[in-house]
């Protein structure tokens, strides 16, 4: 029963990885965009959540009414202001402003938070559970792996069903012919980095209420991200759902043998999947 | 009738090589125009510089009286000038019918059902209709040729310019697609259509104009053109099939 537990902790675990990981693959998919201060942007969501949250009053989970729109409209900005001019032929600029944005970021959470963790209070909800047949399994986690799976289907209709959708997948699949189709890339653009960025803003309250952060917990977050990304297969949402299962399962059945083979056995898991299935699991087949 | 289409001095250079020089003319509205020239002449890079794929090192390019030389590729495709590419660019990870709405949608300004039917008539008069779920990337050449024109006709364009379309087709296809194109043409759509398939590019144009190195070296009447000496001379080595 222990392992079985593990199993579906890891699952519900990797529900709150998928969000880590669903903005940077949406952001990869439309502009070939590598995004290093992503993990930095999620912490960013989660300390705008601690100041909502702080000077309002408000439940963290409600705080989203004001943090998604304040990180869909952050998105917009950056990918006019500064990301645009650095996407070319060359996929070294973006990587290295991404990465000067990712420091940036981490220097003004010093200056404006402090290096002290920091944590959102969620009240009952956070320590609440229902038994399921031997389980106990924490409202928090099943809601988070259910708003994971709402966010990654909510992203595979808005590209597959909407015009939206349709002129995300047009610039990412041939951008000058879009343009001559009419379409504005730099404004495609934005209005990726925009709705790359809501998601971020629910994946950063989620992670502020799951576990304490600080100015430096982008990292790890970034290579979560990446890994569960990289094992689904680039492109493909729903892959990236399982990746973050993959990893989430991998991490808790690790902690299950040893609680120092936590981190290590999500390693090795990305690792062991990168050498077997290079593309990932579900590589998106190209037309 | 007003001109839809001004050149004006377009010059445009790669390096050493130039592919426009001080090239002039004027489109008037609803006239069919035929480009014809030898390979390297500078043809396409005429089509750049109109959609604003290229912009020139000097000249201007106006479009219904308005300078859009300055104006992005996108902003140029609203306004109404629409191409096909002489080697077909789908979107090759859409279907048929999404390539077709994103021209219907972006390029003229369509939504919802108004949208979707006008893609559906255009597919029917390019017979694409029953490829509509098709992926494009798994087209036949001769279908992708069909979804050039699609998309085109979906962008609702006043100005639509043709990149050697009718190459590589077989006699019965390039029947079918001359009378698309003449549909078109008398629906008023202005057209500029570069071919090398001289009697299908006669079939529709009233006017024709040579260039070579960039430069226009003959224009008038598509008869006389044919029976120029410059033109025989520039076609020698070329099919002249008409």
């Amino acid at each position: 029963m222990d392992w079985v537990n593990a199993i579906v902790q890891g699952t519900l675990l990797g529900g709150l990885y998928a969000l880590f990981a669903a903005g940077l693959s949406l952001i990869f998919g439309v502009m070939r965009l590598v995004n290093i201060a992503h993990g930095d942007l999620i912490v960013l969501a989660a300390y705008l959540g601690l100041t909502v949250v702080v000077t309002t009053g408000l439940h963290p989970l409600l705080a989203l009414i004001i943090v998604i729109p304040v990180m869909a409209a952050i998105g917009y900005a950056l990918q006019r202001g500064i990301l645009n001019q650095t996407l070319g032929d060359d996929i070294l600029p973006p990587l290295l402003v991404t990465f000067g944005l990712s420091v940036i970021l981490q220097n003004v959470f010093l200056e404006g938070y402090t290096a002290d963790p920091q944590k959102m209070d969620a009240g009952a909800i956070e320590t609440a559970s229902i038994s399921l047949g031997g389980l106990s399994l924490g409202i928090l986690p099943l809601l988070t792996f259910a708003i994971a799976v709402g966010v990654i289907a909510g992203l595979q209709f808005i590209f597959y069903r909407t015009p939206l959708g349709r002129s995300f997948r047009a610039v990412s699949d041939n951008q000058d012919i879009a343009q001559l189709m009419g379409l504005n890339k730099r404004h495609i653009f934005g209005l990726a980095m925009a709705l790359a960025l809501a998601v971020t803003a629910i994946a950063g309250i989620l992670l502020g209420i799951r576990t304490s952060f600080d100015p430096t917990a982008g990292g790890a977050r970034l290579i979560y991200g990446f890994e569960a990304v990289i094992i689904g297969g680039l492109g493909n949402l729903w892959g990236t759902l399982v990746g973050g299962v993959i990893l989430g399962v991998a991490q808790t059945i690790g902690a299950k043998i040893d609680p120092g083979w936590q981190l290590l056995a999500g390693h090795i898991a990305f690792l062991f999947v990168l050498a077997v299935r290079p593309n990932g699991l579900f590589p998106r087949v190209s037309g | 009738m007003p001109s839809i289409l001004q050149l004006d001095g377009l010059g445009k250079a790669f390096g050493a090589v130039t592919v426009a020089d001080n090239l002039s003319y004027e489109l008037e509205e609803g006239e069919a125009l035929g480009i014809i020239g030898p390979n390297g002449a500078g043809k396409t890079t005429m089509f750049n510089l109109i959609t604003g794929t290229l912009s020139p090192d000097s000249g201007a390019i106006r479009f219904q009286g308005e300078d859009v030389t300055k104006h992005s590729a996108a902003r140029r495709c609203r306004a109404g000038i629409a191409r096909s590419f002489q080697v077909p660019q789908p979107f090759s990870g859409m279907t048929v019918f999404e390539n077709a709405m994103v021209a219907a949608t972006q390029a003229a300004g369509m939504s919802g059902h108004e949208a979707e039917r006008h893609c559906i008539e255009v597919l029917d008069q390019t017979a694409l209709l029953e490829k509509a779920n098709v992926v494009a990337g798994s087209l036949t050449l001769l279908d992708r040729k069909r979804l050039e024109m699609t998309r085109s006709l979906c962008a609702r364009p006043k100005l639509l310019l043709l990149d050697e379309i009718a190459g590589g087709l077989t006699d019965s296809e390039c029947v079918s697609l001359i009378q698309t194109i003449k549909d078109v043409h008398a629906s008023g759509v202005s057209i500029i259509w570069i071919e090398h398939v001289v009697h299908a590019l006669l079939a529709v144009v009233n006017r024709l104009i040579v260039i070579d190195f960039g430069r226009k070296i003959a224009e008038g009447d598509p008869k006389t053109i044919m029976a120029s000496p410059e033109v025989q001379e520039i076609y020698l080595g070329i099919e002249v099939d008409a």
